[in-house]
């Protein structure tokens, strides 16, 4: 069985991978990190989005092995000596997120979308998390939590 | 010692207002458990293997190169199953054929499950479950439930002949409770009509989806004889019945644990073979199993939702004056009754009476097996599909007389003093003001304006229309006569020896906030920091007694419980306050994290102060046992029947056919609210649930019972991009029948938010002669409209 090396939230952990274990498996299973969470079989959810080398993934579309040597940031390295991130906090003053299962992902999609686009139009915020799925929400607290954000940053 | 808290001299009212949720640091830091972070040492995985066939008869199943596979613990058949887990039980009152948790003979839609894998590892029992070969003697699938009830293609259920479930039960005008049916009334209000609207119409079937799929731990321990059970679900107390009484265990002796949970929508209330499955197994085999499912696997094994064709004849005067309806229902409900199925059309029936004086009404009922997902609750549930079935009918007839739809539904509304209002269909409607929310809306919306854009727009040809939606709905169901669960909710209040309070509620969220809305209401009736109260839920073995989460009945019923048991225990402090104090007890105030005298409240004692007396009570007060722990249980003498009205603008693309939603306001009348941030939030999530159905969900079965919409590369869920901003207002009636007056709000957006972007549609196109258009608003269906050919 391969061994991986991947640098999460900071840590560097070696481990051993079949090679079909999926990233978001490796993660959950071998790592306990359930913060980040599986929830299609399609890739088209969101929910088990992460940073890879800086930018979002879809970690249930990446071998563990594929991800070897790289960094990854999953939301429970967001936050920082005990600060939330801006999202973060975004997210809990504007309400959201409800069930919170598409939260983790939605925030490190997110992440990346602000990384590329620090003052996001509303159109460009939608378009930027249109690839995950929030089934609570309408969306449009989300939004805001995004552009709370955005604000402070 | 307690220590007194350091307190603000003055705390703010915290019920009405938009309080952060308390919920969401565990949920944004990646830091709650739901089922599928549980981890147990031993833990064994369960996979299904599940029929790809929509009928058919079993040939044969062999196991053989499952069992060999390493990392196999076991394979079970529905026939060895059956050896030790029975039928599955429902829990409605209504005829039901065996349904076997895993198949024994014969599958009846694809998804059936027929064997079970149990492995070390899940990557494991997936290969070992590919490796099971099954065969089977395909039989015909019946799909369309209307040929269904005629026994065509065949029978599904032998004992169930032409697959009627439920055969025509009537309701309404002239049906007396016995189903004696006098049908003069009916007939004369229709003989007085001069104009009637007939129209068949089709509420589609749908997928919840809810964004955690359901999953269970199961941890019989056999030295002490008990069961836990973790499950996603949204209403661990009725799970924690059936998994015992399935098990052959008491109550006493299963814990269910409702951990976090990623969302429910209906489809989390019914207790499903897995769940049975699983505790079956870890009891015969006295190990812990986990089944998770994969979302695939959802859209087969979780029940769908809706699925009711609707034949409507909606009879009037030439003035828009309704003098009758006719609503003939006919539910598609799938292969198998489940534990609400049989009970959710009813309550498209008992809501057909909508917001309108309908002097006479006359609803049936045939539900139908077929070879599909069994349907059961799904956000809405039956209310949904009334208020679309009525609303589209007021509508064309709107369009038939000439007449603007708001001003239609105005002539027809049930007034204020009419409340309580019976209904023709047996409801007795708490309270309401249909046409200040319809005012509302239209100044909201600015209707007229709305009008004018949408006339210039179609001038400039482009194809805009508006449309409008009247709902009412039935929330917090009780008394239990109503509810086969039991109508009522229990808390328990208990304020610690060091000044905090714990509370546990029956209630069981999942995204709905209680801990923070509970935490409000308790913070103002002690006159404490929310900080200082913590509420418990989902768990049997620390909530003692409660219902669970469904129906929108959280606060009205859940709320009204916790409210009382605070009452009680108040009460029992103000003796304790009273007696340290020297002090009348009604002379007792609670405020500011004190509890004083009334007009001297610098005299008074810290609330940790009061509540460490009342744990080692020095002298007894006479009369008084020590301690500050009360439960109650709220059971409401009647529903509530929150209402509201919806307005949407959708433009129509004329080269693709595609709809897009331009705007949206809702008015929502949810009677008192405890906290509007998730109040928006639950309204918000509700439109959008209800503007998927309308513009892009919907599933799709082939001919041959294959499901075409088996994953969500097929079935369309919204995203961010299908919505524009919503516009929520608000009135506000309190319901009577809970100390509250809150009436709940969870399912509401779901109601009108469909009819009436289908309103706007219809508008939009109505150059092309069009007056109906059936769920979901495909582009290819309006495409054909526009150029010509008939969808």
């Amino acid at each position: 069985m391969p061994q991986v090396s991947i640098t999460v939230n900071g840590k560097t952990r070696k481990a051993q991978a079949e090679p079909r274990t999926l990233l978001v498996h490796f993660l959950r299973e071998q790592l306990n990190l359930t913060g980040t969470h599986v929830g299609c079989d399609t890739s088209q959810c969101g929910a088990c989005t992460v940073l890879v080398d800086g930018r979002s993934a879809k970690s249930c579309t990446i071998f563990a092995v594929q991800a070897d040597g790289s960094e990854i940031v999953t939301i429970e390295g967001l936050a920082k000596n005990g600060d939330l991130h801006a999202l973060q906090q975004g997210f809990w003053e504007e309400h959201g997120l409800q069930c919170g299962f598409c939260t983790p992902g939605m925030i490190m999609s997110a992440v990346d979308l602000l990384h590329d686009t620090p003052n996001p139009s509303e159109d460009q915020i939608r378009a930027g998390i249109a690839g995950n799925f929030c089934r609570c929400t309408g969306y449009q607290h989300i939004v805001n939590a995004i552009q709370h954000a955005a604000k402070k940053g | 010692m307690p220590t007194a808290p350091v307190l603000p001299q003055v705390l703010p009212k915290l019920v009405g207002q938009r309080v952060k949720r308390r919920e969401d640091p565990r949920l944004i830091q990646g830091r709650a458990t739901y089922v599928d972070d549980l981890k147990i040492t031993g833990m064994q995985h369960i996979v299904f293997k599940r029929s790809d066939v929509a009928h058919g008869r079993i040939r044969s199943i062999d196991t053989s190169a499952a069992q060999a596979m390493e990392g196999v613990e076991a394979v079970f058949t529905g026939a060895q199953i059956a050896e030790f887990l029975g039928p599955m039980p429902i829990g409605t009152p209504f005829p039901s054929p065996p349904h076997h948790p895993v198949a024994v003979d014969v599958v009846r839609y694809v998804g059936d499950p027929v064997a079970v894998v149990v492995a070390s590892d899940r990557y494991v029992a997936k290969d070992a479950a590919d490796a099971i070969v099954v065969e089977y003697d395909v039989l015909p699938a019946v799909v369309d439930p209307e040929l269904a009830m005629k026994g065509q293609p065949g029978v599904i259920h032998k004992d169930f002949p032409n697959n009627l479930a439920v055969a025509l039960v009537p309701s309404g005008t002239g049906v007396d409770a016995a189903g004696n049916v006098d049908d003069s009334a009916i007939d004369k209000a229709f003989r007085s009509a001069e104009v009637v609207i007939s129209q068949r119409m089709v509420n589609q079937r749908l997928a919840p989806n809810a964004m955690e799929p359901r999953g269970v731990v199961a941890h019989y321990e056999p030295g002490k004889g008990s069961m836990t059970i973790w499950s996603s679900t949204q209403n661990p107390h009725i799970l924690r019945t059936f998994i015992a009484a399935m098990n052959g265990m008491g109550q006493d002796q299963v814990r269910a644990i409702a951990p976090e949970v990623g969302g429910g929508f209906g489809c989390k209330i019914n207790i499903y073979a897995e769940e049975y499955v699983a505790s079956a197994i870890s009891k015969r085999l006295g190990i812990p199993m986990k089944w998770i499912e994969d979302r695939s696997e959802a859209f087969v094994a979780t029940t769908h939702g809706r699925d009711i064709i609707g034949y409507v004849d909606l009879a009037a005067k030439r003035d828009g004056t309704v003098v009758g309806l006719k609503l003939r229902l006919i539910a598609d409900i799938g292969a198998y009754n489940m534990l609400l199925t049989a009970a959710i059309p009813t309550l498209t029936m008992m809501m057909a009476n909508a917001t309108y004086n309908i002097p006479a009404i006359r609803t049936t009922l045939t539900e139908v097996f077929t070879n599909k997902t069994p349907t059961d609750a799904y956000r809405g549930a039956g209310r949904p599909e009334a208020t679309y079935f009525v609303e589209r009918a007021m509508d064309m007839l709107a369009h038939e007389l000439h007449m603007d739809p708001a001003e239609l539904r105005r002539k027809n509304f049930i007034q204020p003093n009419q409340f309580p209002f019976t209904t023709q269909v047996g409801a007795v409607y708490d309270s309401g003001d249909y046409e200040k929310a319809l005012d509302k809306a239209l100044k909201a919306a600015d209707w007229k304006g709305l009008k004018e854009e949408r006339d210039r727009a179609q001038a400039q040809g482009r194809l805009v229309g508006i449309g409008l939606a009247m709902y009412v709905e039935v929330c917090g169901i009780g008394p239990s006569s109503s509810l086969p669960t039991g109508g009522w909710e229990h808390a328990q209040v208990t304020i610690e020896r060091d000044g905090r309070i714990s509370a546990t509620t029956g209630a069981s969220p999942h995204g709905q906030g209680n801990e923070t809305t509970f935490g409000q209401m308790l913070a103002d009736q002690f006159g404490v920091p929310i900080e200082h109260v913590t509420i418990l839920h989902g768990d049997t073995g620390i909530v003692k007694q409660g219902i669970g989460t469904f129906g929108s009945r959280s606060q009205a019923v859940g709320g009204a419980a916790l409210h009382m048991a605070g009452g009680k225990v108040k009460s029992k402090m103000a003796r304790f306050a009273a007696a340290l104090l020297e002090a009348g007890e009604e002379d007792i105030v609670f405020e500011n994290g004190r509890i004083g005298v009334k007009g001297a409240p610098a005299s008074g004692k810290t609330f940790a102060e009061v509540a460490g007396f009342a744990y080692i009570p020095v002298p007894l007060p006479e009369g008084l046992e020590p301690g500050l722990s009360e439960e109650a249980f709220f059971e409401p003498s009647n529903n509530t029947y929150p209402f509201g009205c919806h307005i949407s603008m959708v433009e129509v693309d004329r080269e693709t056919g595609e709809p897009k939603l331009l705007k949206l306001v809702a008015v929502d009348d949810a009677g008192n609210l405890i906290n509007p941030l998730i109040v928006e939030g639950q309204i918000h999530g509700g439109l959008a649930q209800g503007i998927g159905q309308a513009m892009i969900e919907e599933v799709v079965y082939s001919e041959d019972g294959q499901l075409m919409t088996g994953s969500l590369m097929d079935y369309a869920l919204p995203r961010a991009t299908d919505f524009p901003r919503f516009e929520l207002h608000s009135t506000v009636t309190p319901t009577p029948v809970n100390p509250l007056g809150a009436k709940g709000v969870g399912e509401a957006g779901t109601l009108g938010s469909t009819p009436c972007i289908v309103a706007a549609v219809v508008d939009a196109l109505s150059g092309f002669g069009v007056k109906h258009i059936d769920l979901m608003l495909r582009p290819e269906k309006l495409w054909r409209i526009i150029h010509g050919g008939r969808a």
